[in-house]
Protein backbone atom coordinates (compact mmCIF):
# COMPACT_ATOMS: atom_id res chain seq x y z
CA UNK A 1 0.00 0.00 0.00
CA UNK A 2 1.46 3.60 -1.27
CA UNK A 3 1.19 5.78 1.31
CA UNK A 4 1.76 9.35 1.65
CA UNK A 5 2.26 11.51 4.92
CA UNK A 6 2.10 15.67 5.02
CA UNK A 7 5.09 16.80 6.85
CA UNK A 8 5.28 20.64 7.33
CA UNK A 9 8.38 22.30 9.41
CA UNK A 10 7.02 25.09 11.46
CA UNK A 11 9.14 27.29 14.08
CA UNK A 12 9.73 25.66 17.05
CA UNK A 13 7.04 26.47 19.91
CA UNK A 14 9.87 27.04 22.51
CA UNK A 15 11.20 29.68 20.54
CA UNK A 16 10.01 33.57 20.05
CA UNK A 17 7.71 33.99 16.86
CA UNK A 18 6.51 36.27 14.89
CA UNK A 19 5.66 37.85 11.34
CA UNK A 20 8.18 39.85 8.70
CA UNK A 21 7.59 43.55 9.03
CA UNK A 22 7.82 43.87 5.53
CA UNK A 23 4.99 41.83 3.94
CA UNK A 24 4.07 40.13 7.20
CA UNK A 25 4.45 36.85 6.16
CA UNK A 26 6.27 33.96 8.91
CA UNK A 27 9.67 34.90 9.79
CA UNK A 28 10.82 32.12 9.40
CA UNK A 29 14.79 33.27 9.97
CA UNK A 30 14.04 34.12 13.29
CA UNK A 31 13.02 31.22 15.14
CA UNK A 32 14.56 27.37 15.23
CA UNK A 33 12.69 25.26 12.58
CA UNK A 34 11.82 21.88 13.58
CA UNK A 35 9.73 19.20 12.19
CA UNK A 36 5.78 19.62 13.51
CA UNK A 37 5.17 17.33 16.68
CA UNK A 38 2.41 16.21 15.13
CA UNK A 39 3.92 15.08 11.67
CA UNK A 40 5.99 12.93 13.62
CA UNK A 41 2.94 10.99 14.60
CA UNK A 42 1.39 11.28 11.20
CA UNK A 43 5.01 9.47 10.24
CA UNK A 44 4.50 7.01 12.67
CA UNK A 45 1.08 5.76 11.60
CA UNK A 46 2.73 5.87 8.49
CA UNK A 47 5.49 3.53 9.46
CA UNK A 48 3.22 1.41 11.64
CA UNK A 49 0.58 0.90 8.30
CA UNK A 50 3.81 -0.16 6.02
CA UNK A 51 4.73 -2.57 8.69
CA UNK A 52 1.38 -4.14 8.94
CA UNK A 53 0.24 -4.23 5.14
CA UNK A 54 3.98 -3.28 3.15
CA UNK A 55 3.96 -0.72 0.63
CA UNK A 56 6.00 2.49 0.54
CA UNK A 57 6.07 5.74 2.61
CA UNK A 58 6.21 8.86 0.73
CA UNK A 59 7.01 12.27 2.44
CA UNK A 60 5.29 15.28 0.58
CA UNK A 61 6.33 18.55 2.19
CA UNK A 62 5.91 22.38 0.87
CA UNK A 63 8.30 24.86 2.12
CA UNK A 64 11.60 26.66 1.65
CA UNK A 65 14.60 25.22 1.05
CA UNK A 66 15.76 24.48 4.62
CA UNK A 67 12.50 22.59 5.55
CA UNK A 68 14.79 19.71 3.89
CA UNK A 69 16.09 19.08 7.39
CA UNK A 70 12.55 17.94 8.22
CA UNK A 71 12.41 15.85 6.08
CA UNK A 72 15.46 14.31 6.47
CA UNK A 73 14.24 13.66 10.24
CA UNK A 74 10.66 11.75 8.68
CA UNK A 75 13.40 10.05 6.40
CA UNK A 76 15.48 8.92 9.39
CA UNK A 77 12.34 7.69 11.40
CA UNK A 78 11.46 5.09 8.04
CA UNK A 79 10.04 6.74 5.23
CA UNK A 80 11.02 5.54 2.03
CA UNK A 81 11.36 8.65 -0.20
CA UNK A 82 10.24 11.95 -0.24
CA UNK A 83 8.83 14.84 -2.82
CA UNK A 84 10.03 18.36 -1.64
CA UNK A 85 7.82 20.97 -3.34
CA UNK A 86 10.47 24.39 -2.53
CA UNK A 87 10.03 27.42 -5.31
CA UNK A 88 10.74 31.16 -4.45
CA UNK A 89 6.75 31.73 -6.06
CA UNK A 90 5.57 29.92 -2.98
CA UNK A 91 6.60 32.67 -0.87
CA UNK A 92 3.13 33.75 1.19
CA UNK A 93 0.98 31.02 0.42
CA UNK A 94 -2.31 31.12 2.47
CA UNK A 95 -3.70 27.66 2.86
CA UNK A 96 -5.64 27.56 0.55
CA UNK A 97 -2.71 27.91 -1.88
CA UNK A 98 -0.82 25.31 0.09
CA UNK A 99 -3.89 22.67 -0.42
CA UNK A 100 -3.74 22.82 -3.93
CA UNK A 101 0.37 22.77 -4.49
CA UNK A 102 -0.12 19.66 -1.61
CA UNK A 103 -2.60 17.94 -3.80
CA UNK A 104 -0.86 18.40 -7.25
CA UNK A 105 2.28 17.01 -5.68
CA UNK A 106 0.63 13.96 -4.41
CA UNK A 107 -0.98 14.04 -8.28
CA UNK A 108 2.51 13.45 -9.37
CA UNK A 109 3.10 10.20 -7.72
CA UNK A 110 1.36 6.67 -8.84
CA UNK A 111 -1.45 5.36 -7.09
CA UNK A 112 -1.38 6.77 -3.89
CA UNK A 113 -3.88 5.03 -1.66
CA UNK A 114 -4.04 6.66 1.43
CA UNK A 115 -2.57 10.58 2.41
CA UNK A 116 -1.81 11.06 6.16
CA UNK A 117 -1.38 14.58 7.91
CA UNK A 118 -1.14 16.04 11.23
CA UNK A 119 -4.90 17.54 12.14
CA UNK A 120 -4.04 21.14 12.53
CA UNK A 121 0.16 22.75 12.69
CA UNK A 122 1.69 24.64 15.66
CA UNK A 123 2.01 27.79 13.22
CA UNK A 124 -0.79 28.34 10.96
CA UNK A 125 -3.61 26.52 13.16
CA UNK A 126 -5.36 26.38 9.71
CA UNK A 127 -6.63 22.94 10.85
CA UNK A 128 -8.07 23.06 7.43
CA UNK A 129 -5.08 21.95 4.82
CA UNK A 130 -6.14 17.83 5.23
CA UNK A 131 -9.99 18.86 4.77
CA UNK A 132 -8.87 20.80 1.94
CA UNK A 133 -6.30 18.56 -0.21
CA UNK A 134 -9.44 15.87 0.37
CA UNK A 135 -11.66 17.76 -1.37
CA UNK A 136 -8.93 18.99 -4.37
CA UNK A 137 -8.33 14.94 -4.38
CA UNK A 138 -12.23 14.11 -4.61
CA UNK A 139 -11.33 12.05 -1.80
CA UNK A 140 -13.03 10.99 1.56
CA UNK A 141 -11.46 12.44 4.78
CA UNK A 142 -11.12 10.80 8.31
CA UNK A 143 -9.75 13.74 10.23
CA UNK A 144 -8.72 14.32 13.48
CA UNK A 145 -7.92 10.20 14.35
CA UNK A 146 -6.75 8.71 17.69
CA UNK A 147 -6.92 5.81 16.11
CA UNK A 148 -6.35 3.88 12.76
CA UNK A 149 -7.21 0.77 10.89
CA UNK A 150 -6.59 -0.34 7.46
CA UNK A 151 -6.58 -3.46 6.19
CA UNK A 152 -5.23 -2.10 2.37
CA UNK A 153 -8.53 -1.79 1.26
CA UNK A 154 -10.34 0.54 3.37
CA UNK A 155 -9.60 2.35 6.59
CA UNK A 156 -11.17 2.94 9.57
CA UNK A 157 -10.38 5.72 12.58
CA UNK A 158 -11.84 6.68 15.90
CA UNK A 159 -12.73 10.66 15.62
CA UNK A 160 -12.40 12.29 18.60
CA UNK A 161 -14.21 15.92 18.85
CA UNK A 162 -15.74 17.59 20.86
CA UNK A 163 -19.04 15.90 20.22
CA UNK A 164 -17.13 12.84 21.63
CA UNK A 165 -15.91 9.69 19.93
CA UNK A 166 -17.19 8.89 16.53
CA UNK A 167 -16.31 5.92 14.07
CA UNK A 168 -15.79 6.44 10.65
CA UNK A 169 -14.99 4.48 7.58
CA UNK A 170 -14.14 4.76 3.86
CA UNK A 171 -12.83 3.02 1.10
CA UNK A 172 -9.33 3.53 0.33
CA UNK A 173 -7.93 6.23 -1.10
CA UNK A 174 -9.03 8.57 1.63
CA UNK A 175 -7.37 11.10 4.05
CA UNK A 176 -6.44 10.53 7.00
CA UNK A 177 -5.53 13.81 9.63
CA UNK A 178 -4.01 12.29 13.40
CA UNK A 179 -4.09 13.93 16.62
CA UNK A 180 -1.56 13.82 18.81
CA UNK A 181 -3.28 11.49 21.12
CA UNK A 182 -2.44 8.73 18.41
CA UNK A 183 1.34 7.42 19.15
CA UNK A 184 4.58 7.94 20.27
CA UNK A 185 6.65 8.44 17.49
CA UNK A 186 9.85 6.33 17.11
CA UNK A 187 13.38 8.03 18.17
CA UNK A 188 15.13 7.87 14.39
CA UNK A 189 18.05 5.05 14.98
CA UNK A 190 21.39 6.14 13.98
CA UNK A 191 21.27 3.67 11.42
CA UNK A 192 17.84 5.34 10.01
CA UNK A 193 19.69 8.79 10.24
CA UNK A 194 22.61 7.08 7.77
CA UNK A 195 20.18 5.68 5.59
CA UNK A 196 18.64 8.42 5.32
CA UNK A 197 21.07 10.88 3.60
CA UNK A 198 20.85 8.36 0.41
CA UNK A 199 16.88 8.27 0.07
CA UNK A 200 15.47 9.67 -2.44
CA UNK A 201 14.41 13.09 -2.09
CA UNK A 202 13.19 15.23 -5.88
CA UNK A 203 12.73 18.74 -5.58
CA UNK A 204 10.06 19.88 -7.94
CA UNK A 205 8.86 23.38 -8.64
CA UNK A 206 5.35 25.07 -8.71
CA UNK A 207 5.78 23.92 -12.73
CA UNK A 208 7.12 20.35 -11.78
CA UNK A 209 3.61 20.16 -10.14
CA UNK A 210 1.53 21.07 -12.82
CA UNK A 211 0.75 24.78 -11.43
CA UNK A 212 1.64 28.42 -12.51
CA UNK A 213 3.33 30.42 -11.01
CA UNK A 214 0.51 33.22 -10.81
CA UNK A 215 -1.51 30.36 -8.89
CA UNK A 216 0.23 30.60 -5.80
CA UNK A 217 2.49 32.78 -3.34
CA UNK A 218 1.65 36.12 -2.14
CA UNK A 219 0.74 38.32 -5.00
CA UNK A 220 -2.24 36.12 -6.11
CA UNK A 221 -3.40 34.79 -2.47
CA UNK A 222 -7.08 34.85 -2.04
CA UNK A 223 -6.46 36.38 1.38
CA UNK A 224 -4.09 39.33 2.53
CA UNK A 225 -3.05 40.36 5.56
CA UNK A 226 -3.14 44.09 5.64
CA UNK A 227 -1.05 44.65 9.32
CA UNK A 228 0.30 42.68 11.66
CA UNK A 229 2.32 43.72 15.23
CA UNK A 230 2.96 42.04 18.13
CA UNK A 231 0.23 42.44 21.16
CA UNK A 232 1.64 44.22 23.90
CA UNK A 233 2.93 42.04 26.57
CA UNK A 234 0.91 40.96 29.47
CA UNK A 235 2.64 42.32 32.51
CA UNK A 236 2.76 40.02 35.96
CA UNK A 237 0.43 41.31 38.94
CA UNK A 238 1.35 40.91 42.27
CA UNK A 239 2.56 37.51 43.80
CA UNK A 240 2.04 36.28 47.24
CA UNK A 241 3.04 33.56 49.53
CA UNK A 242 0.26 31.49 51.02
CA UNK A 243 0.81 31.89 54.98
CA UNK A 244 -2.37 29.36 56.02
CA UNK A 245 -4.51 32.19 54.42
CA UNK A 246 -4.02 32.04 50.62
CA UNK A 247 -7.84 30.74 49.24
CA UNK A 248 -9.27 33.88 51.53
CA UNK A 249 -6.75 36.24 50.24
CA UNK A 250 -7.41 35.04 46.45
CA UNK A 251 -11.65 35.23 47.20
CA UNK A 252 -10.34 38.87 48.09
CA UNK A 253 -8.76 39.74 45.02
CA UNK A 254 -11.51 38.54 43.00
CA UNK A 255 -14.09 40.53 44.59
CA UNK A 256 -11.69 43.40 44.46
CA UNK A 257 -12.00 42.57 40.43
CA UNK A 258 -15.68 41.87 40.76
CA UNK A 259 -15.41 38.44 39.46
CA UNK A 260 -16.80 36.76 42.63
CA UNK B 1 -27.88 44.59 0.93
CA UNK B 2 -26.00 41.38 0.14
CA UNK B 3 -26.45 38.04 2.75
CA UNK B 4 -24.56 36.74 4.87
CA UNK B 5 -24.30 32.78 5.78
CA UNK B 6 -23.97 31.46 9.32
CA UNK B 7 -23.71 27.84 9.55
CA UNK B 8 -25.83 27.31 12.76
CA UNK B 9 -23.47 25.35 15.37
CA UNK B 10 -26.06 23.04 17.37
CA UNK B 11 -26.63 20.21 19.62
CA UNK B 12 -29.37 18.33 21.54
CA UNK B 13 -32.30 20.40 19.52
CA UNK B 14 -30.67 23.50 20.89
CA UNK B 15 -28.41 26.50 19.33
CA UNK B 16 -24.69 26.96 21.03
CA UNK B 17 -23.94 30.06 22.04
CA UNK B 18 -21.48 30.62 19.19
CA UNK B 19 -24.05 30.74 16.32
CA UNK B 20 -25.50 33.94 18.33
CA UNK B 21 -22.17 35.28 18.19
CA UNK B 22 -21.83 34.43 14.84
CA UNK B 23 -25.45 36.26 13.94
CA UNK B 24 -24.35 39.35 15.52
CA UNK B 25 -20.71 39.25 13.73
CA UNK B 26 -22.82 38.80 10.46
CA UNK B 27 -25.09 41.90 10.98
CA UNK B 28 -22.09 43.81 10.46
CA UNK B 29 -21.86 42.81 7.03
CA UNK B 30 -25.44 42.21 5.51
CA UNK B 31 -28.24 40.45 6.16
CA UNK B 32 -27.80 37.17 8.06
CA UNK B 33 -29.23 33.84 6.95
CA UNK B 34 -28.78 31.04 9.07
CA UNK B 35 -28.00 27.77 7.82
CA UNK B 36 -29.38 24.69 9.40
CA UNK B 37 -28.09 21.21 8.65
CA UNK B 38 -28.98 18.35 10.40
CA UNK B 39 -31.67 15.20 10.48
CA UNK B 40 -34.96 16.40 9.65
CA UNK B 41 -36.98 18.19 12.60
CA UNK B 42 -34.24 19.81 13.52
CA UNK B 43 -35.06 23.27 12.39
CA UNK B 44 -37.72 23.28 13.63
CA UNK B 45 -36.48 23.63 17.48
CA UNK B 46 -33.74 26.47 16.54
CA UNK B 47 -35.92 28.69 14.64
CA UNK B 48 -37.11 31.39 17.96
CA UNK B 49 -33.42 31.57 19.04
CA UNK B 50 -32.00 32.56 15.35
CA UNK B 51 -35.08 34.61 15.04
CA UNK B 52 -34.10 36.53 18.37
CA UNK B 53 -30.69 37.31 17.17
CA UNK B 54 -31.57 38.86 13.70
CA UNK B 55 -31.74 35.62 11.24
CA UNK B 56 -33.38 36.95 8.15
CA UNK B 57 -33.90 34.01 6.61
CA UNK B 58 -33.58 30.06 7.55
CA UNK B 59 -32.08 28.08 5.35
CA UNK B 60 -33.69 24.33 6.86
CA UNK B 61 -31.39 21.44 5.42
CA UNK B 62 -32.58 18.49 6.83
CA UNK B 63 -31.97 14.93 5.47
CA UNK B 64 -31.26 11.65 7.30
CA UNK B 65 -27.71 11.68 5.70
CA UNK B 66 -26.89 14.69 7.25
CA UNK B 67 -26.00 12.70 10.52
CA UNK B 68 -24.21 9.67 8.28
CA UNK B 69 -21.48 11.45 6.59
CA UNK B 70 -18.73 13.35 8.00
CA UNK B 71 -18.66 17.00 7.09
CA UNK B 72 -19.37 17.02 3.47
CA UNK B 73 -23.54 17.56 4.11
CA UNK B 74 -22.68 20.99 5.63
CA UNK B 75 -20.21 21.70 2.96
CA UNK B 76 -22.68 20.59 -0.21
CA UNK B 77 -25.32 22.59 1.51
CA UNK B 78 -23.54 25.63 1.64
CA UNK B 79 -21.74 25.37 -1.68
CA UNK B 80 -25.28 25.19 -3.15
CA UNK B 81 -26.27 28.36 -1.63
CA UNK B 82 -22.99 30.20 -2.04
CA UNK B 83 -24.06 29.88 -5.77
CA UNK B 84 -27.63 30.84 -5.33
CA UNK B 85 -27.35 33.67 -3.30
CA UNK B 86 -24.03 34.93 -4.01
CA UNK B 87 -23.49 35.72 -0.10
CA UNK B 88 -20.80 38.71 1.02
CA UNK B 89 -19.44 36.13 3.25
CA UNK B 90 -20.17 32.39 4.90
CA UNK B 91 -19.44 32.58 8.84
CA UNK B 92 -18.59 29.41 10.70
CA UNK B 93 -17.73 28.66 14.25
CA UNK B 94 -13.77 28.05 14.85
CA UNK B 95 -14.51 24.66 16.05
CA UNK B 96 -13.05 21.19 14.40
CA UNK B 97 -15.69 20.58 12.17
CA UNK B 98 -16.17 24.05 11.37
CA UNK B 99 -12.66 24.69 10.06
CA UNK B 100 -12.62 21.96 7.60
CA UNK B 101 -16.48 22.47 6.69
CA UNK B 102 -14.87 26.67 5.90
CA UNK B 103 -11.42 24.95 4.43
CA UNK B 104 -13.58 22.33 1.94
CA UNK B 105 -15.99 25.31 0.76
CA UNK B 106 -13.36 27.85 0.55
CA UNK B 107 -11.33 25.35 -2.41
CA UNK B 108 -14.94 24.47 -4.06
CA UNK B 109 -15.97 28.20 -4.56
CA UNK B 110 -12.80 29.49 -4.82
CA UNK B 111 -13.11 31.80 -1.82
CA UNK B 112 -10.68 33.71 0.42
CA UNK B 113 -10.42 32.19 4.03
CA UNK B 114 -9.98 34.12 7.16
CA UNK B 115 -9.33 31.32 10.46
CA UNK B 116 -10.12 31.95 13.72
CA UNK B 117 -11.15 35.77 13.43
CA UNK B 118 -11.57 36.84 17.02
CA UNK B 119 -13.14 39.90 15.67
CA UNK B 120 -14.90 41.24 12.40
CA UNK B 121 -15.75 44.45 10.50
CA UNK B 122 -18.07 45.98 8.18
CA UNK B 123 -15.71 46.04 5.25
CA UNK B 124 -14.97 42.12 5.83
CA UNK B 125 -11.80 42.71 7.63
CA UNK B 126 -11.23 39.92 9.94
CA UNK B 127 -8.62 40.07 13.30
CA UNK B 128 -6.76 37.56 14.25
CA UNK B 129 -4.80 36.63 17.19
CA UNK B 130 -1.60 34.66 16.71
CA UNK B 131 1.12 32.63 18.16
CA UNK B 132 -0.76 32.09 21.11
CA UNK B 133 -1.65 35.75 21.65
CA UNK B 134 1.73 36.82 21.13
CA UNK B 135 1.09 38.81 17.79
CA UNK B 136 -2.15 40.34 16.38
CA UNK B 137 -2.74 40.89 12.49
CA UNK B 138 -5.48 41.60 10.15
CA UNK B 139 -6.51 40.30 7.26
CA UNK B 140 -9.59 40.20 4.24
CA UNK B 141 -10.03 38.38 1.29
CA UNK B 142 -9.87 39.45 -2.23
CA UNK B 143 -12.79 37.41 -3.65
CA UNK B 144 -16.35 38.02 -4.04
CA UNK B 145 -17.21 35.66 -1.22
CA UNK B 146 -15.44 34.97 2.16
CA UNK B 147 -15.33 31.89 3.93
CA UNK B 148 -14.29 33.08 7.75
CA UNK B 149 -14.00 30.82 11.09
CA UNK B 150 -14.85 33.03 14.08
CA UNK B 151 -13.37 32.00 17.55
CA UNK B 152 -15.81 30.97 20.19
CA UNK B 153 -16.68 33.27 22.90
CA UNK B 154 -14.57 36.35 20.54
CA UNK B 155 -18.35 38.42 19.52
CA UNK B 156 -20.53 39.48 22.14
CA UNK B 157 -24.02 38.14 21.40
CA UNK B 158 -26.45 40.81 20.76
CA UNK B 159 -30.16 40.33 20.46
CA UNK B 160 -32.03 41.72 18.01
CA UNK B 161 -35.43 40.31 16.27
CA UNK B 162 -34.73 39.03 12.75
CA UNK B 163 -37.49 38.25 9.80
CA UNK B 164 -36.67 34.17 10.86
CA UNK B 165 -38.52 33.72 7.30
CA UNK B 166 -38.02 29.94 6.78
CA UNK B 167 -36.59 28.46 3.15
CA UNK B 168 -36.18 24.83 2.06
CA UNK B 169 -32.47 23.98 0.93
CA UNK B 170 -31.21 21.01 -0.51
CA UNK B 171 -29.02 18.24 1.06
CA UNK B 172 -26.96 16.98 -2.13
CA UNK B 173 -27.25 13.00 -2.02
CA UNK B 174 -23.66 11.42 -0.46
CA UNK B 175 -21.34 9.64 -2.78
CA UNK B 176 -20.04 7.17 -0.71
CA UNK B 177 -17.04 7.17 -3.24
CA UNK B 178 -16.02 10.31 -2.00
CA UNK B 179 -17.50 11.11 1.67
CA UNK B 180 -16.65 9.39 4.80
CA UNK B 181 -19.32 7.09 6.62
CA UNK B 182 -19.99 7.56 10.28
CA UNK B 183 -20.60 4.20 11.61
CA UNK B 184 -20.88 4.88 15.51
CA UNK B 185 -21.28 7.98 17.58
CA UNK B 186 -20.17 7.90 21.50
CA UNK B 187 -21.31 11.45 22.65
CA UNK B 188 -19.08 13.42 25.14
CA UNK B 189 -20.91 13.30 28.73
CA UNK B 190 -22.56 16.72 28.24
CA UNK B 191 -21.70 17.55 32.52
CA UNK B 192 -23.39 20.50 34.05
CA UNK B 193 -20.29 22.39 33.09
CA UNK B 194 -20.20 25.09 30.69
CA UNK B 195 -18.50 24.38 27.65
CA UNK B 196 -14.95 25.02 27.94
CA UNK B 197 -14.21 27.91 25.47
CA UNK B 198 -17.70 28.99 26.34
CA UNK B 199 -17.09 29.56 29.48
CA UNK B 200 -16.57 33.02 31.28
CA UNK B 201 -14.79 31.07 34.11
CA UNK B 202 -12.30 28.50 33.50
CA UNK B 203 -10.49 26.39 36.41
CA UNK B 204 -7.20 24.81 34.96
CA UNK B 205 -5.34 21.65 36.62
CA UNK B 206 -1.71 20.80 35.72
CA UNK B 207 0.71 17.84 36.54
CA UNK B 208 0.86 19.38 39.97
CA UNK B 209 -2.35 17.95 40.45
CA UNK B 210 -0.86 14.59 40.77
CA UNK B 211 -3.71 11.95 40.15
CA UNK B 212 -7.19 11.33 38.28
CA UNK B 213 -8.62 11.17 41.42
CA UNK B 214 -7.24 14.46 43.20
CA UNK B 215 -9.24 16.57 40.01
CA UNK B 216 -12.17 16.21 42.39
CA UNK B 217 -10.20 19.21 44.09
CA UNK B 218 -9.75 21.47 40.73
CA UNK B 219 -13.79 20.34 39.82
CA UNK B 220 -15.18 21.24 43.48
CA UNK B 221 -13.57 24.88 43.00
CA UNK B 222 -14.63 25.15 39.07
CA UNK B 223 -18.74 23.98 40.35
CA UNK B 224 -18.38 26.61 43.47
CA UNK B 225 -17.19 29.60 40.57
CA UNK B 226 -19.60 28.19 37.65
CA UNK B 227 -16.62 27.67 36.08
CA UNK B 228 -15.36 25.07 33.14
CA UNK B 229 -12.51 22.35 33.96
CA UNK B 230 -9.12 22.56 32.04
CA UNK B 231 -5.72 20.47 32.12
CA UNK B 232 -2.43 21.37 30.69
CA UNK B 233 -1.08 18.92 28.21
CA UNK B 234 0.64 17.27 31.01
CA UNK B 235 -1.88 16.01 33.18
CA UNK B 236 -4.02 14.81 29.72
CA UNK B 237 -0.80 12.67 29.31
CA UNK B 238 -0.77 11.41 32.59
CA UNK B 239 -4.25 10.12 32.01
CA UNK B 240 -5.53 12.56 34.75
CA UNK B 241 -7.93 14.68 32.52
CA UNK B 242 -9.56 13.83 28.77
CA UNK B 243 -8.07 15.33 26.12
CA UNK B 244 -10.63 17.18 25.11
CA UNK B 245 -10.63 19.51 27.96
CA UNK B 246 -6.25 20.31 27.12
CA UNK B 247 -6.11 24.06 27.26
CA UNK B 248 -3.09 25.02 24.85
CA UNK B 249 -1.05 25.68 21.85
CA UNK B 250 -2.35 21.41 20.81
CA UNK B 251 -5.58 22.03 22.64
CA UNK B 252 -8.35 24.24 23.10
CA UNK B 253 -7.56 27.76 23.05
CA UNK B 254 -9.40 29.83 26.05
CA UNK B 255 -9.94 33.74 26.42
CA UNK B 256 -12.72 33.80 29.84
CA UNK B 257 -12.97 36.82 32.04
CA UNK B 258 -11.07 34.66 34.78
CA UNK B 259 -8.57 31.59 34.45
CA UNK B 260 -7.19 30.12 37.65
CA UNK B 261 -4.45 27.78 36.90
CA UNK B 262 -2.76 25.10 39.68
CA UNK B 263 -0.15 22.86 39.54
CA UNK B 264 0.35 24.43 36.24
CA UNK B 265 4.23 25.51 35.38
CA UNK B 266 3.02 27.75 32.63
CA UNK B 267 5.23 26.35 29.52
CA UNK B 268 5.28 28.66 26.69
CA UNK B 269 2.68 26.16 24.55
CA UNK B 270 0.66 26.40 27.62
CA UNK B 271 0.27 30.34 27.71
CA UNK B 272 -0.33 30.25 24.14
CA UNK B 273 -3.97 28.68 24.51
CA UNK B 274 -5.31 31.06 27.60
CA UNK B 275 -2.84 33.74 28.00
CA UNK B 276 -5.81 36.44 26.74
CA UNK B 277 -7.75 35.70 29.53
CA UNK B 278 -8.64 39.26 30.63
CA UNK B 279 -7.35 37.89 34.67
CA UNK B 280 -5.60 35.05 34.98
CA UNK B 281 -5.13 33.79 38.94
CA UNK B 282 -2.20 31.01 39.43
CA UNK B 283 -1.46 28.87 42.58
CA UNK B 284 1.85 27.16 42.68
CA UNK B 285 4.71 26.10 45.15
CA UNK B 286 7.63 26.99 42.60
CA UNK B 287 7.51 30.59 42.94
CA UNK B 288 9.93 30.44 39.87
CA UNK B 289 7.11 29.35 37.72
CA UNK B 290 7.32 31.31 34.62
CA UNK B 291 3.14 31.22 34.93
CA UNK B 292 3.73 34.06 37.45
CA UNK B 293 4.90 36.15 34.45
CA UNK B 294 1.77 36.60 33.40
CA UNK B 295 -0.16 36.21 36.40
CA UNK B 296 -2.12 39.24 38.03
CA UNK B 297 -2.45 37.26 41.06
CA UNK B 298 -0.02 34.81 42.07
CA UNK B 299 0.03 32.56 45.28
CA UNK B 300 2.91 30.87 45.74
CA UNK B 301 1.77 27.69 48.12
CA UNK B 302 0.16 24.12 47.68
CA UNK B 303 -3.07 23.80 46.23
CA UNK B 304 -4.30 21.22 48.13
CA UNK B 305 -4.27 23.87 50.99
CA UNK B 306 -5.19 26.80 49.05
CA UNK B 307 -7.97 25.22 46.90
CA UNK B 308 -9.83 23.61 49.43
CA UNK B 309 -10.25 27.05 51.37
CA UNK B 310 -10.83 29.14 48.51
CA UNK B 311 -13.95 26.85 47.58
CA UNK B 312 -15.26 27.23 51.08
CA UNK B 313 -14.47 31.17 50.90
CA UNK B 314 -16.48 31.61 47.36
CA UNK B 315 -18.83 29.15 48.98
CA UNK B 316 -19.49 30.80 51.99
CA UNK B 317 -19.83 34.80 50.22
CA UNK B 318 -22.54 32.90 48.14
CA UNK B 319 -24.62 31.97 50.87
C1 LIG C 1 4.47 21.00 20.18
C2 LIG C 1 4.05 21.08 21.64
C3 LIG C 1 2.73 21.34 21.93
C4 LIG C 1 2.30 21.42 23.26
N1 LIG C 1 0.98 21.72 23.52
C5 LIG C 1 0.58 21.90 24.80
C6 LIG C 1 -0.77 22.27 25.11
O1 LIG C 1 -1.62 22.37 24.23
N2 LIG C 1 -1.11 22.48 26.40
C7 LIG C 1 -0.21 22.34 27.42
O2 LIG C 1 -0.58 22.55 28.58
N3 LIG C 1 1.07 21.97 27.16
C8 LIG C 1 1.47 21.73 25.87
N4 LIG C 1 2.77 21.33 25.64
C9 LIG C 1 3.58 20.88 26.78
C10 LIG C 1 4.28 21.98 27.55
O3 LIG C 1 5.54 22.21 26.98
C11 LIG C 1 4.47 21.54 29.02
O4 LIG C 1 5.17 20.33 29.05
C12 LIG C 1 3.17 21.36 29.80
O5 LIG C 1 2.33 22.48 29.63
C13 LIG C 1 3.49 21.18 31.27
O6 LIG C 1 2.31 20.94 32.01
P1 LIG C 1 2.25 21.28 33.56
O7 LIG C 1 2.49 22.72 33.75
O8 LIG C 1 0.99 20.71 34.08
O9 LIG C 1 3.42 20.36 34.14
P2 LIG C 1 4.81 20.78 34.76
O10 LIG C 1 5.59 21.64 33.85
O11 LIG C 1 5.42 19.52 35.26
O12 LIG C 1 4.41 21.69 35.99
C14 LIG C 1 3.77 21.23 37.14
C15 LIG C 1 3.76 22.39 38.12
O13 LIG C 1 3.02 22.03 39.26
C16 LIG C 1 3.62 22.61 40.40
N5 LIG C 1 3.17 21.83 41.55
C17 LIG C 1 3.44 20.53 41.85
N6 LIG C 1 2.78 20.16 42.97
C18 LIG C 1 2.10 21.24 43.41
C19 LIG C 1 1.24 21.49 44.53
N7 LIG C 1 0.94 20.53 45.43
N8 LIG C 1 0.73 22.72 44.66
C20 LIG C 1 1.02 23.71 43.78
N9 LIG C 1 1.82 23.53 42.71
C21 LIG C 1 2.35 22.31 42.52
C22 LIG C 1 5.10 22.54 40.12
O14 LIG C 1 5.81 23.52 40.85
C23 LIG C 1 5.15 22.79 38.59
O15 LIG C 1 5.34 24.18 38.33
C24 LIG C 1 3.21 21.23 24.33
C25 LIG C 1 4.55 20.96 24.02
C26 LIG C 1 4.98 20.88 22.70
C27 LIG C 1 6.42 20.62 22.41
N1 LIG D 1 3.42 23.30 3.74
C1 LIG D 1 3.00 22.07 4.06
N2 LIG D 1 3.69 20.97 3.62
C2 LIG D 1 3.26 19.72 3.92
N3 LIG D 1 2.20 19.46 4.70
C3 LIG D 1 1.48 20.51 5.16
C4 LIG D 1 1.84 21.86 4.87
N4 LIG D 1 0.93 22.67 5.47
C5 LIG D 1 0.06 21.86 6.13
N5 LIG D 1 0.37 20.56 5.94
C6 LIG D 1 -0.29 19.36 6.48
O1 LIG D 1 -1.56 19.73 7.02
C7 LIG D 1 -1.59 19.51 8.44
C8 LIG D 1 -2.46 20.57 9.12
O2 LIG D 1 -1.97 21.86 8.87
P1 LIG D 1 -2.85 23.19 8.98
O3 LIG D 1 -4.12 22.94 8.24
O4 LIG D 1 -1.98 24.24 8.35
O5 LIG D 1 -3.11 23.42 10.44
C9 LIG D 1 -0.12 19.49 8.85
O6 LIG D 1 0.11 18.78 10.05
C10 LIG D 1 0.50 18.80 7.65
O7 LIG D 1 0.32 17.40 7.71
Amino acid sequence: MNIVVLVKQVPDTWSERKLSDADHTLDRASADAVLDEINERAVEEALLAKEAQGGEVTVVCMGPERANEAIRKALSMGADSAVHVSDEALHGSDAVQTARTLAAAIGTLESVDLVIAGNESTDGRAGAVPAMVAELLGWPQLTYARKLDTDGQSVSIERESDAGVATVEANLPALVSVTEKINEPRYPSFKGIMAAKKKPVSTLSVADVGLSADEVGLGSAPTQVVSSAPAPPKEAGVKVTDEGEGGVQIVEFLSGQKLV
Amino acid sequence: MSEVLVLVDHAAGEVRKVTLELLTAARRLGEPAAVVVGESGTAGKLADSLTAYGASKIYVAESAEAGQYLITPQVDVLASLVSSAQPAAVLVPASIDGKEIAGRLAVRTGSGLLSEAVDLDAEGVAAHSLFGGAYQASAKATTATTVVTVLPGSVEAEAASGAGEQVTAEVPAQDAGRAATVTGHQPAEAGDRPELTEAGVVVSGGRGVGSAENFAVIEKLADSLGAAVGASRAAVDSGYYPPQFQVGQTGKTVSPQLYVALGISGAIQHRAGMQTSKTIVAVNKDPEAPIFDIADYGMVGDLFKVAPQLTDEVEKRKS
